[in-house]
């Protein structure tokens, strides 16, 4: 990783692609900076009021198709479910809980807090104290219509020294608003990987709230492919020094697609590292990407390591990715803090290098698709979702360029 | 024997003729050498006959056995039996050496090889360019110094046989050690009487390991004189002087002037 990441920031400072903000690299800029980047004091809470409705000004919001998402910001309720199936191994227990009876990190926006209070009850994946699950958690969350929202609370309780890897996979049609919370025991370790391959119509809003305790560890990944609108927004924060935690991800908007994916890392202790790789490709009229990346290293937050990289590929000249890069530091002793962001078409030279080989640019176009994407598949540790995350990738730039 | 003939090409890049009208024949076993001051040409020359997408075709043909090659598309073109090593050889992240080469071999021989006798191949190519075998699982040249790209350049051309090669400027950016590597697998490929080589160089130095049957002086985007190896020799000690003032400065493309669009042949071979 760390060699991909030293070439990475090498290439793109030699396209000049370091910067304070976002660069598109032989395309017009897609996300000017304005002041409105830096965010006044977040606001966090349970009651989806104190949000109140956004209008499509508020930096939060101003990438969204507001019409789209419109249902899950509305509040209706509704007693509609997704259709659960999953896998667990030995000692990993699945169970229902009142969410009332749960401590959990606050809502980050009114879609969030609204699916806190609607969802009544959630689901629970419990992974008991020093246990290394040895096989992945698998949850298939299946829709079913649009006809009604589904407000949806998932908590990943993995607790002290335990070990993990859990995969939550979405498919079918629906209008999903849900917090998935994950608790990161003291020492222990969750690999998370959350799918997004709705069918066409599918509006999918989420708050992924991570929470780690001391020498925790995250890997999450996001493959966000499928569904006509799909919002994430993640925060991970540390209750206690020497935690890591990973966020990657990948998606793939084809035509009239908005993918969004929000972070915000709060380093509020000592000695805890945050590493992101966010990497998007996109294709056709209406694709559109949004990534925002926020790093808060707060003024106890010494010692603080952070890195963001995001790197979007244009495939058409039509599609728009929206990049906002954004750190803020409180405290100048820190080990390292960084971001690059880059947004670039599809590398003609690459393409000729291998076709001038024989291969067909069809299946050179492949290559370079799948080299793109392949440091952040290649690591998610589950080799079978590994290669089918790759199939679903070169199917839709079979279907892309068909 | 595979002959490919160039006759009265034009090539202009962004409405500025670079090559005013090249006459050339390359028959299988040949190694042509065309030697010309920066900004003459030579690499325009290499890439028109890659198809590279930039430079576009004005007039004039190129033909492989009767062949219209540039009727063809990029990989047509290699599928048919040309092959361009680059001076300036493309990272391509994410795509292992490995995986390229046996991409490209699959795509040339037009099956895919089986995998343990292509192990085995390619493992013995690269040892014979003195290559570590770690370096196949590298990704297609990020991070290659200029030695690597240009071996693995030449672990290419071994690898896929092509009937024609045009090295651009593949001793350029080599030590002594890397170019006596390149340039014996470049003789290695010589030997086997298959391959017509066009060697397109800047310097005389790389002469010194492989002699050309044919040497072309490149000047104005065009052939000005042609020879045998003596005439390298002889560049080597006068240099492009006696071509004119243009052929000693680095010529800019902006400076030329507005040559015939459709040009006729230039230079009788």
């Amino acid at each position: 990783m760390q060699d991909a990441l030293t070439t990475e920031r090498a290439a793109l400072k030699e396209t000049g692609g370091i910067t304070d903000g976002s660069v598109a690299v032989g395309v017009k800029p897609s996300t000017p900076r304005s002041p409105a980047d830096v965010r006044p004091e977040r606001v966090r809470s349970f009651d989806p009021e104190v949000f109140g409705a956004p209008t499509g000004r508020e930096e939060e919001w101003r990438f969204t198709p507001l019409p789209r998402l419109r249902a899950l910001l509305d509040g209706t309720d509704s007693d509609a479910h997704l259709t659960v199936t999953s896998e667990l191994p030995e000692g990993v227990e699945l169970v229902e809980v009142p969410l009332t009876d749960l401590d959990l990190p606050a809502p980050v926006d009114r879609l969030a807090a609204l699916a806190l209070q609607r969802a009544r009850t959630s689901l629970v994946v419990r992974v008991p104290k020093a246990l290394e699950a040895d096989a992945p958690v698998v949850l298939t969350l299946h829709g079913t219509g649009t006809d009604e929202v589904v407000w949806g609370s998932v908590v990943l309780d993995v607790a002290e020294q335990a070990r993990a890897t859990v995969v939550i996979e979405h498919t079918g049609s629906a209008h999903y608003a849900a917090c998935v919370s994950v608790l990161v025991g003291d020492g222990a370790a969750l690999q998370l990987v959350q799918v997004q391959d709705w069918a066409d119509d599918a509006v999918h809003g989420a708050h992924v709230a991570s929470r780690l305790g001391r020498d925790a560890s995250l890997v999450s990944t996001q493959v966000t492919l499928g569904g006509d609108l799909v919002r994430v927004n993640e925060t991970a924060e540390f209750t206690g020094p020497g935690a890591s935690v990973e966020l990657r991800g990948v998606s793939f908007a084809d035509r009239g697609q908005h993918l969004e994916h929000r972070l915000l890392i709060d380093h509020s202790v000592p000695h805890c590292r945050s590493n992101v790789v966010y990497k998007s490709a996109l294709h056709g009229d209406e694709a559109h990407t949004v990534w925002v990346g926020d790093v808060l290293i707060r003024a106890g937050a010494t010692g603080t390591d952070t890195y963001e990289l995001n790197r979007n590929l244009l495939l058409t000249p039509e599609a728009r990715a929206d990049s906002v890069p954004n750190l803020e530091i409180e405290t100048g002793e820190i080990a390292g803090a960084g971001h690059a962001s880059a947004t670039g078409r599809f590398d003609d030279q690459q393409l000729f290098y291998l076709q001038s080989r024989g291969i067909p640019a069809d299946v050179a176009r492949q290559m370079v698709v799948r080299g793109f994407f392949a440091d952040v598949v290649e690591q998610i540790g589950v080799p079978a979702l590994e290669e089918r995350l790759m199939a679903t990738i070169e199917a839709e730039l079979e279907r892309a360029f068909a | 024997m595979t002959v490919l003939e160039i006759r009265g090409l034009t090539v202009a890049v962004e409405d500025t003729e670079i090559l005013t009208g090249v006459d050339l024949t390359i028959r299988s076993g040949e190694t042509h050498a065309i030697m010309g001051p920066n900004g003459s040409g030579k690499s325009t020359l290499a890439y028109a006959i890659a198809g590279h997408p930039k430079y576009t075709v004005t007039g004039g043909t190129v033909t492989l056995d009767g062949e219209d090659v540039l009727a063809m598309s990029v990989d047509e073109r290699a599928r048919a039996g040309l092959f361009l090593a680059m001076q300036y050889p493309v990272e391509v992240p994410g795509v292992s050496v490995s995986n390229f080469l046996r991409s490209a071999a699959t795509a040339v021989r037009g099956e895919a090889p089986k995998l343990r006798l292509w192990v085995k191949e390619q493992k013995e190519a690269m040892g014979r360019l003195e290559m570590d075998p770690a370096f196949a699982e590298r990704n297609v040249n990020e991070g290659f110094s200029g030695g690597e790209k240009k071996r693995h350049e030449i672990l290419q051309l071994e690898l896929l046989q092509p009937r024609i090669a045009v090295l651009d400027e593949t001793d350029s950016g080599l030590d002594v050690d890397a170019l006596r590597v390149v340039s014996e697998g470049v003789n290695r490929v010589r030997a086997t009487g298959e391959t017509g080589v066009l060697l397109i160089t800047h310097y005389t130095r790389i002469l010194n390991y492989i002699t050309p049957d044919f040497v072309h002086v490149f000047v104005k985007g065009r052939i000005v004189e042609q020879g045998g190896p003596e005439l390298a020799d002889e560049l080597e000690k006068n240099g492009y002087a006696k071509y004119g003032p243009e052929a000693k400065a680095p010529l800019h493309a902006r400076s030329l002037p507005a040559g015939p669009v459709f040009g006729g042949a230039v230079t009788p071979a």
